[in-house]
């Protein structure tokens, strides 16, 4: 689909789902100063963004707490209405027609369930039946579907107030997608599950998002999420995007570091080994630092040789510092 | 945006061509069954340029009753499930709608024993305060029945609970009022209606159609009165998230005000309650032009038959406030 256009003024349909065009959300925040004096401060949570997500495609949007995420998340579903620029969802501007785009999306908020809290998860599925009107067969499919992908047989009757968080998950992403969403939002969708449950959720999005080309758009702190899930990858800080490509190129711009978690059977000085430098000592436990693209099992092997070892772990760079080292090693000072 | 390090950009040279994208909708194994959803959505979303010239900031009336038909629809199949689930436990709910009548009862009580001592109060008989009384607790207890939800707004606006309502396709009053739809609030119905009723038998009154036409009529527009405050008091809580017990005195305390005639009251309460917040037009009017009672502040007779005039301009301008907090929640968020 090129821009070669046609002579009328009708939008040039594109393969794009979602679209943005600088788009700003400022919030006026007021704050006490006297007794009665107020200040009033401008907070540009989204800071002119602009992307394209064509129809299909999943992508993984991150970004440090307080970066804007969930702030876009809000005005694609029209729960907010932009400060300035341009946005559209699936043709539709989402916060002047917030209903007849609900119709066309689906929305799961990792922090807050979408299920009606005191009744069993079954009436939450019948109430959208009818609420989006999906048609019986239609409805009827959707739901087998999800009960047994999400293994959701045996909570159909439980109030969801009494599911644990990775069922209520599983049962809120089963609600998000009975009425065959173009788009599925995941805001933080694997939040404080175990793995066990971060591992089904993931496996339920690809295939869903590979069988009926679902186009999902999810923030994450979890890098595992987006490795798992999404080629494309937008980093998303003070408001403005500050990256958009693969996860690898990710890598390659910020180059994290893996950090190993060393218990020796006493306090030491810091560890000296080739490959890794320490960077925090606390009594008997030490942090060595490694990059990302090197193995552990030459330092560990390294370590075992020289060291009393009593434990140790390895952590992954988190998204924090992977910004924070992109910021460090940008060419150019804003 | 240049001066930030947007290595990769979109379209990335490293990123494989995205095929999901350019994909119409992917087939894949195993959905031998419903046909990929997609399809026909975008098929039918091709040629709706004008659609997306629609001036939604000012419906037209054909909007607005679209929205308030849909609302409806909506509010019956919440409350149809809320009804549902009580009655899963009947004894349960026919032990709290008697709790219910017989806590509201006490309240008349108070009135009998009040009567015990006295053979009038400000003036007025035992019957014709019952009938104040009953109008004005049924009015009540009609509203309370079908908007008493309203009042938990503030809570959802605090813990952004609203959000998940604001991404269904359904009217956010309808979702709220609807929600936790409780029939034990029958008991206040009924116990107004028992007290009308034995108002209705004692009192003696030389009934003409019209005035027999002005009880129920005193009971729908009083209903419509009470309930519009409900909508206002919420729509202020957008504003003043703590302001639940605002609406409350309101509220409630109107009810148990409109049970005692006019007379018993400082002539600038009475003022108030006629001319700022029209809870005079509930009850009061109505019922002392039935019992042929000389009216507070010199105010015409006429006035009795305007309450149905009262109830409408209330819901209208109660519905102007709720679309302007919605609106301002829209545009600041949580």
């Amino acid at each position: 689909m090129t821009e070669e256009a046609t002579d009328t003024a009708e939008p040039v349909r594109t393969a794009d789902l979602i679209e943005l065009e600088g788009v700003e959300k400022v919030f006026d925040v007021r704050r006490r100063t006297g007794l009665v004096r107020r200040e009033k401060t401008r907070v540009r949570a989204v800071d002119g963004i602009s992307f394209t997500v064509p129809r299909g495609e999943m992508v993984g949007y991150i970004g440090p707490n307080g970066a804007g995420k969930s702030t876009t998340i809000k005005m694609l579903t029209g729960i907010l209405t932009p400060s300035g620029g341009r946005l559209r969802v699936a043709g539709i501007d989402p916060s002047r027609e917030r209903t007849r785009l609900a119709r066309r999306i689906g929305v799961v908020f990792g922090q807050r369930t979408t299920l009606w809290w005191d009744l069993p998860l079954i009436d939450s599925y019948r109430l959208v039946h009818r609420m989006y009107r999906i048609p019986d067969a239609r409805y009827r499919q959707n739901l087998e579907r999800c009960v047994e992908l999400l293994d959701l047989g045996a909570l159909l009757d439980v109030p969801v107030r009494q599911l644990s968080l990775g069922q209520r998950m599983r049962g809120d992403i089963a609600a998000a997608l009975l009425h065959d969403p173009e788009v599925l939002y995941l805001d933080e969708p694997t939040i404080g599950l175990d793995v066990v449950s971060k591992a089904k959720v993931r496996e339920f999005l690809r295939d869903l998002n590979t069988e009926r080309a679902t186009t999902v758009l999810l923030t994450t702190h979890d890098l595992t999420d987006i490795e798992q899930l999404c080629k494309r990858v937008m980093v998303i800080d003070h408001g403005r995007l500050v990256y958009d490509g693969t996860l690898a190129g990710l890598h390659e711009v910020a180059p994290g570091e893996r950090t190993l978690v060393v218990d020796l059977d006493r306090r030491l000085p810091p560890i000296e080994v080739a490959g890794a430098r320490p960077v925090r000592v606390e009594g008997p436990r030490q942090w060595l630092a490694f990059p990302a693209s090197a193995s552990a099992a030459p330092i560990v092997a390294a370590l075992a040789a020289d060291y009393p070892l009593v434990d140790l772990s390895v952590r992954e760079p988190d998204i924090e510092s992977v910004i924070a080292k992109m910021y460090a090693e940008r060419p150019t000072a804003p | 945006m240049d001066e930030r390090p947007r290595t990769g950009g979109s379209p990335d040279p490293g990123t494989p061509p995205r095929t999901a994208g350019g994909r119409p909708y992917a087939d894949g194994p195993g959905t031998a069954g419903p046909p990929p959803p997609t399809g026909h959505l975008r098929q039918a979303d091709g040629p709706r340029p004008a659609e997306h010239q629609r001036p939604t900031e000012h419906p037209r009336p054909a909007d607005r009753l679209r929205t308030l038909r849909s609302g409806l629809r909506v509010y019956g199949l919440i409350a149809a499930m809320w009804m549902r689930s009580t009655m899963t436990y009947r004894a349960s709910f026919a032990i709290t709608a008697l709790g219910n009548l017989a806590a509201t009862s006490f309240d008349f009580v108070v009135i009998l024993l009040m009567f015990t001592h006295v053979d009038s109060l400000a003036g007025y008989s035992l019957p014709e305060i019952a009938l104040l009384y009953g109008a004005a607790g049924t009015a009540f207890g009609l509203a309370d029945l079908a908007m008493g939800s309203m009042d938990r707004l503030g809570r959802r606006v605090r813990d952004g609970t609203l959000d998940t309502l604001l991404v269904r396709p359904a009217p956010v009053l309808a979702q709220v009022a609807a929600d936790r739809f409780a029939l034990r609030r029958l008991g206040r119905i009924t116990q107004g209606l028992l007290v009308l009723g034995y108002a209705l038998l004692t009192l003696d009154i030389a009934w003409t159609p019209l005035k027999a036409a002005m009880v129920p009529m005193m009971l729908l527009s009083g209903a419509a009165i009470f309930a519009s405050m409900f909508v206002a008091g919420a729509a202020f809580q957008f504003v003043a998230q703590d302001a639940a017990e605002v609406q409350n005195s309101f509220t409630y305390g109107g009810n148990t005000l409109l049970q005692y005639p006019p007379t018993v009251f400082a002539k600038d309460l009475v003022r108030g309650v006629t001319f700022v917040v029209p809870l005079a037009f509930v009850n009061w009017l109505p019922a002392l032009h039935v019992l042929g009672r000389p009216y507070p502040l010199d105010l015409p007779h006429w006035l009795a038959f305007t309450p149905p005039l009262v109830a409408a301009l209330c819901c209208a301008l109660a519905g102007a406030a709720w679309r302007a907090g919605l609106r301002t929640y829209r545009s600041t968020g949580s």
